[in-house]
């Protein structure tokens, strides 16, 4: 370590001001803490200080999503498998997910990471650790088969036009990862829907098996063939069709209590997604008829499907574009997972409605803080007019 | 007594190296100062020369735009040293104690026998008023204002605080008389609060209302108290002091003369015997240290480990602080420190394993342990303010500049003291006490 030590306080003076290399002062810092937490120390205010920091915190997100992408690996190597009618070993098909997958989470970081560093770079900030987790987040929610110029692409429109022209990391208003699947979204819907994009190879659709479909149960669901579902099972573990990190609820919820345990994630918005998500589903169960069958799927199964579990606990629950009063969470998280469940089976033009309705009320969510406020402020004056 | 008032929200940080309950009173300092930097908003105008002889009382300083409110000597002796910063701002005005307590006189008396304005005229003369904070804005108390009501917290929560049970328990008939004459002087009611679960000495107190709290700090907080017992309205004043200074107001006014004495704890975990000192205020604390302090890097800080202010070792102890903490410094480097499990790691978030050991006391240091960022994490503030008031739109108003929103969010009730935890729990590493003083500047500004 002290090696390590002596290494990094050698390079320094050349990256820092008036050195040789300052213009990287802060891609040298962000390297520097990456490896050290840094020697300074408090000046004013409380002499001491937690340890917790946005490094352990993001740290902790990314961790917990580790469970939904190992599985969503395993997962692509066995729809794949499926697709082609042979049937492979849980080795086989994570290798085969592995390498599929891999690059698209490299090019996720790599694209990010760059521009973080160079808008740190401009406005001479250290680097924040915010990308760590939006880079491993767009992996996760896009179709397997998303070709890689377009991950670029879409990575560094949510960064810049997501996050750094807000100010970056605590600034922004909407989600970055849901920008980057929005835009792909919109972007390129042809490449971006339908039903060849979620398995890999079925696109090129050699050696398929005849009258595979590939389309997702969320697709199924939409079009009426309610026959064609998997099973609850299926829904709960994610051996289903999806994006990559989005099919497999178990796995999230290894996730969710990992986030839930650690405090990083809050609870609060969690629940109140789930809930009212499931009213609305209840809700459309109630009004369900002959000829739209999909308003019949039972309530609980919409938490299984789609993106809606990925949804309510990395999505909704990002601290910075979720409502920031105690009040305001629940509000917030239970529009969230009431308008993602309306989207979903009613709106016609999207099979999933989660991405959209988490970005609906990310713009909202700073209208509610306002009103939530006002009422703790009139809550106050109140509280002085009885005392007085 | 009125029912407890029980704090949920807040957080008691366990610390190694508390003060034991032993007094030692032999160790004594020829140096004293009075820090002018210890008063918020303050312009002093100096009034001794260095050279000058002064005696017990003699006025040092006073307010430049206040000149009734004075800053006196605790000791009699010389004046060696008036110490300027940057812009010749003084810091310290040093004397040297000739050791022969000679007293300047004032009339002497107690509650029953002095008039109200008697009892102003000498506490301002005295040099005790400084004592008298006023909220909002904690700073020194307009001697012209009519208090709502005047605050006394019995008892300290924060990390290593010094226990006023232990401190007060031979001054208590002083105590008493400091009661009663605040009361006399303001025609206000005098509250005085007191943990729960403790069986203080200052249960016996007349003339005042007392109040019990229970839960974790800051329910010690004066601040915290006033809000749970008479939150404090636009337009409203109120005035705190500190118990011991309560005593010392006490048995100067009865004597007749300024008797600065107080005791002081010195504790943390660099301390070798942490115990009580008697010693005189604005003592230089070098004979405090010596030969008491662990080898090492440390930190001398005259207050608690939240809210104190850094000194040097031939530093002088502040005006209003009990307390005297060492702590390490946390200048070193740790190897992916912020990926560790974290096992000897305080922290009130799970991430770090330290949860595993919920009443260990730790060794903290004051390394920030991360960079500083721009909020991200919510609610991290609430679980530390136990007031109906939300800590991060306050902040935020105040970065704004937002008087308004200020006033609506209640920046009259607090002073930073109440946001040290908040700075403390922050991932963000934000400095909020300095935002909340910022703030408090500001409206002194726009509403004088």
């Amino acid at each position: 370590m002290d090696g390590l030590r002596k290494i990094v306080d050698q390079l320094k003076p050349t990256f820092s001001k008036g050195g040789k290399l300052a213009k990287l002062e802060s891609t040298f810092e962000a390297f520097e803490t990456f490896l050290f937490v840094p020697n300074k120390t408090t000046h004013v205010g409380a002499h001491v200080r937690d340890y917790m920091d946005l490094k352990r915190t993001m740290v902790i997100v990314v961790l917990a999503m580790i469970p939904a992408l190992l599985f969503g690996m395993y997962n692509v190597g066995l729809q794949h498998s499926i697709s082609i009618g042979e049937t492979w070993s849980i080795m086989d098909s994570f290798l085969f997910g592995l390498i599929k997958v891999l690059p698209i989470i490299v090019v996720s970081y790599v694209t990010g990471l760059g521009i973080e560093f160079a808008f740190a770079q401009v406005r001479h900030h250290e680097v924040n650790e915010g990308f760590l987790v939006s880079g491993m987040l767009i992996p996760l929610i896009v179709p397997v088969d998303v070709p890689l110029w377009m991950v670029a692409l879409a990575t560094a429109f949510a960064v810049i036009i997501g996050k750094e022209v807000f100010g970056g990391t605590g600034m922004n208003i909407v989600n970055p990862a849901l920008t980057a699947r929005a835009f792909l979204f919109f972007a390129y819907p042809a490449q971006m829907s339908g039903d060849k994009i979620w398995v890999e190879g079925l696109s090129q659709g050699e050696g398929i098996v005849d009258g595979y479909s590939g389309a997702t149960a969320l697709a199924e669901a939409a079009a009426g063939n309610m026959q064609n579902l998997p099973s609850v099972a299926e829904m709960f573990f994610g051996t289903i069709i999806g994006s990559i990190g989005e099919t497999s609820t178990f796995a999230i919820l290894i996730g969710a209590l990992i986030l839930l345990y650690t405090g990083v994630g809050n609870w609060k918005i969690m629940l109140s997604f789930v809930v009212g998500g499931f009213l609305m589903g209840t809700l459309l169960n109630v009004f369900a008829t002959d000829t739209n069958p999909y308003m019949s799927l039972p309530a609980y199964q919409h938490l299984f499907l789609g993106g809606f579990a990925f949804g309510a606990v990395f999505m909704i629950t990002d601290p910075v574009t979720a409502a920031q009063t105690e009040r305001g969470k629940w509000i917030y998280g239970f529009l969230g997972g009431f308008i993602a469940i309306l989207v979903r089976v009613v709106n016609p033009a999207y099979p999933e409605g989660v991405m959209l309705a988490i970005l609906l009320v990310n713009v909202f969510a700073p209208l509610i803080d306002y009103y939530v406020v006002k009422g703790h402020v009139k809550r106050r004056m109140k509280r002085f007019a009885v005392k007085a | 007594m009125s029912e407890v008032v029980k704090i949920k929200k807040g957080l008691d940080i366990k610390m190694v190296g508390k003060a034991e309950h032993t007094l030692q009173v032999s160790k004594s300092s020829d140096l004293f100062a009075i820090k002018p930097t210890d008063f918020h908003n303050l312009t002093p105008k100096l009034l001794v020369r260095v050279d000058d002889e002064v005696k017990v009382g003699t006025a040092l300083f006073q307010d430049k735009y206040r000149p009734e409110i004075k800053f006196t000597s605790p000791v009699s002796g010389k004046v060696v040293a008036v110490n300027r910063g940057e812009r010749r701002r003084i810091l310290e005005v040093v004397i040297e104690s000739d050791g022969k307590h000679d007293v300047l006189e004032f009339k002497k008396g107690s509650a029953a026998t002095l008039s109200a304005d008697e009892i102003k005229e000498n506490l301002l003369g005295m040099g005790l008023w400084p004592f008298i904070k006023q909220r909002p804005y904690g700073i020194i108390a307009n001697p012209e204002s009519k208090p709502k009501a005047i605050f006394i917290s019995g008892f300290d929560s924060a990390p290593l605080a010094p226990d006023y049970a232990f401190i007060l328990k031979d001054q208590l008939s002083s105590f008493q008389a400091g009661i009663d004459l605040l009361a006399k002087m303001s025609g206000a009611p005098v509250h005085v609060s007191l943990p729960a679960g403790q069986d203080s000495p200052l249960k016996q107190v007349k003339n005042a209302k007392l109040h019990t709290f229970a839960g974790p700090h800051p329910a010690g907080n004066v601040g915290i108290q006033i809000h749970h017992i008479a939150p404090i309205n636009k337009g409203e004043t109120v005035w705190t002091v500190g118990p011991q200074e309560v005593a010392m107001i006490g048995r100067s006014l009865e004597n007749g003369h300024l008797i600065a004495e107080k005791i002081v704890a010195l504790a943390g975990s660099e301390v070798i015997k942490p115990q009580y000192y008697k010693t005189t205020l604005g003592t230089s604390i070098k004979e405090i240290v010596a030969a008491n302090i662990k080898e090492g890097n440390v930190r001398y800080i005259s207050g608690n480990v939240l809210t104190g202010t850094k000194i040097s070792k031939s530093n002088f102890l502040g005006f209003y602080d009990s307390l005297l903490s060492v702590i390490p410094e946390g200048d070193y480097y740790e190897l992916f420190g912020w990926a560790l499990p974290g096992f000897g790691k305080f922290s009130t978030s799970r991430t770090f394993f330290s949860w595993l050991t919920p009443n260990k006391e730790y060794r903290l240091d004051t390394n920030y342990h991360g960079g500083e960022r721009a909020f991200v994490m919510s609610g991290e503030y609430n679980k530390v303010v136990p007031m109906e008031v939300m800590p991060v739109q306050l902040l935020k108003a105040i970065l704004a500049e937002d008087i308004d929103a200020m006033e609506q969010l209640g920046i009259y009730e607090v002073i930073e003291e109440d946001f040290a935890l908040c700075e403390f729990v922050c991932t963000s590493k934000i400095d909020s006490q300095e935002i909340i003083r910022n703030g408090l500047n500001l409206m002194i500004k726009e509403l004088s």
